[in-house]
């Protein structure tokens, strides 16, 4: 769902961190629900737990549709990205290692090893319909031990 | 629709930190002499020993947190016989006059090794332990050295027999009762000399699972103990208590120099990016261009440790573990291919760092000014790809961060388990 609230969120989150570290290039993209590239599916994305944690494991739910909304079961997913301002990827190797009805999938093995702007790509096969997306992700919580 | 969504987002984001920083924004006017703003007092409370969160236990190891257990661990630790010329333990690289280092660019124990010797205290915090995480808990970790041939150079068998002979009561005590070692050899193991190795094959499967049983306890007994090294409460932590209100355990004072270092560490020459947190390390590897000790063989680091550590019998995954296999999550969530792991190397703590010299994973650089214009100029990687930029930083700078550091400095503490701070911090 495109949640006016969580784009407030994210783009709160923004502000705090561009005044942070390395700053953020202009008007990142930080919806959570988009279109992916080709326009092949509309995707959703967000986390399983209520604080995005630096240095911890924790699981993400994807959520997958066609243009018109219909859900989209059995698709293929690919996970990448990383930190394009570090030029590093991500500590862990994510995947998605559960499909959970109604076009929606469980994405685990996230961890983000710093704080800052991180790229979280998808490649997303299903049928013949075969589509890649960029979500961005500012995380602000700070570092623990 | 999406965009008035958004224009409202951003309007309503700029009031949320319009918002906060009035409010941080007065509570610094009054707590803050020194002009720091509302988002440095928010970086300054993470750098904070108070923002260490309680330790994750580790599943592969249910004797972490024993003090039975530390308490033989301790003795393992400075036990000479556990080696092959009776005269190294883990103390004599891992000192505690020295912060459990060795102060020399490449360890020395029964030979020369090829890495700086690193620091023991909250070491355990980490998902990978060595400069290339090619070991996955602190008690693998204890394992690595006592079998390396430029280390303690001895063999588990050897070591198994030490704990017959020394330490029955204290072993069975946490642990279960010690094999018999009938049939055994004097020495063997499967990372030894020719002889060793032989020795090895011929004891039965059930002997070399029992030998190693041992030896992985020993290590779980060396964690527990390390598990106890804490730090105390730095001159930084004090100064950063005096001003945002943190618990203290005495008055903070930082010269202008190292306040000027320490705006230029969160701030300019992003310090904060890798050496973040309480423990100011991400625990993760970068390539930060290095320059090797031996030009002609670059160290790979990270990228050559995938396969060694999933190879390890010792890992979260491997027969000694106590982990269930769903808890280890570290190793079912491995990178095991990012090319960004290439020349890269763990992010080490900057606690006590100014009195590590010398500096980098094989001892490369001498002075905190000289790491400091390292990264600085960001040189072009010799193996891997740097991922640093260059910032401009004066002379003037440079000797301010470097300053910095030595607002680090305290003393290491052993304190019980399940103790983190002392008294001064238990209220919080």
């Amino acid at each position: 769902m495109f949640s006016a609230k969580r784009i407030l969120i994210a783009a709160a989150s923004l502000g705090l961190a561009a005044c942070a570290m390395t700053a953020l290039p202009d008007r990142l993209d930080l919806r959570t629900t988009r279109a992916t590239a080709d326009g092949q599916f509309q995707v959703s994305i967000h986390p399983l737990v209520q604080v995005v944690p630096v240095n911890r494991i924790h699981a993400w739910e994807i959520e997958i549709k066609t243009p018109a909304g219909t859900p989209i079961t059995g698709a293929t997913i690919g996970f990448d990205g990383g930190m394009p301002q570090h030029m590093h990827g991500y500590p862990t190797q994510p995947r998605i290692t559960a499909e959970l009805g109604n076009g929606r999938y469980r994405l685990d093995g996230v961890k983000f090893s710093m704080t800052g702007w991180w790229e979280m790509k998808l490649q997303i096969r299903a049928g013949e319909r075969s589509d890649q997306i960029t979500f961005n992700t500012i995380v602000t919580e700070p570092a623990k031990g | 629709m999406a965009l008035r969504l958004r224009l409202l987002a951003w309007s309503g984001a700029a009031l949320l930190i319009a918002g906060s920083q009035a409010v941080l924004g007065h509570a610094a006017a009054s707590l803050a002499p020194d002009g720091w703003t509302a988002h440095e007092i928010t970086l300054m409370k993470t750098l904070h020993i108070s923002a260490l969160a309680d330790k994750e236990p580790d599943p592969s190891n249910a004797y972490e947190a024993r003090q039975d257990a530390a308490a033989l661990g301790k003795k393992l630790f400075f036990d000479q016989r556990l080696s092959a010329n009776g005269r190294i333990s883990c103390a004599s690289c891992h000192s505690p006059e020295q912060q459990f280092q060795d102060g020399r660019p490449l360890g020395i124990g029964i030979a020369t090794g090829k890495r700086r010797t690193m620091p023991v205290a909250e070491s355990g915090r980490g998902a990978w332990q060595f400069w290339d995480g090619r070991k996955d808990s602190l008690w693998s970790q204890a394992l690595g050295p006592m079998e390396d041939a430029a280390e303690h150079g001895g063999n588990r068998v050897a070591y198994a027999r030490v704990i017959l002979e020394h330490y029955r009561r204290d072993y069975e005590a946490v642990f279960q009762a010690l094999p018999a070692s009938e049939g055994w050899p004097l020495a063997g193991g499967p990372n030894g000399t020719v002889a060793e190795r032989a020795a090895w094959e011929n004891l039965t499967p059930l002997q070399r699972q029992e030998v190693s049983r041992v030896f992985a306890n020993m290590g779980k007994a060396i964690a527990a103990y390390e598990n106890t090294l804490h730090f105390a409460p730095s001159r930084l932590d004090n100064y950063i208590g005096a001003v945002t209100g943190l618990p203290s355990a005495a008055p903070g004072v930082l010269s202008s120099s190292e306040k000027r270092g320490l705006r230029l560490f969160m701030g300019k020459a992003q310090c904060i990016s890798c050496h973040a947190g309480p423990l100011f390390t991400d625990q993760h590897f970068h390539n930060t261009g290095v320059p090797p000790r031996l030009g002609s063989r670059p160290d790979p680091g990270r990228s050559a440790a995938i396969d060694t550590l999933l190879r390890d019998e010792f890992n979260c995954l491997g027969p000694y573990s106590d982990a269930r296999r769903d808890q280890c999550t570290e190793l079912a969530f491995l990178a095991a291919n990012d090319p960004h792991m290439v020349g890269a190397f763990k992010t080490p703590g900057l606690r006590n760092a100014a009195q590590r010299a010398p500096y980098m994973h094989a001892g490369q650089m001498a002075t905190l000014e000289d790491v400091v214009r390292h990264y600085a100029s960001a040189p072009q990687a010799v193996i891997g790809r740097n991922e640093r930029q260059p910032v401009q930083l004066s002379a003037s700078e440079v000797s301010d961060l470097a300053s910095f550091i030595h607002t680090l400095d305290s003393a290491i503490e052993e304190r019980a388990p399940g103790t983190r701070f002392p008294g001064a911090f238990k209220d919080r």
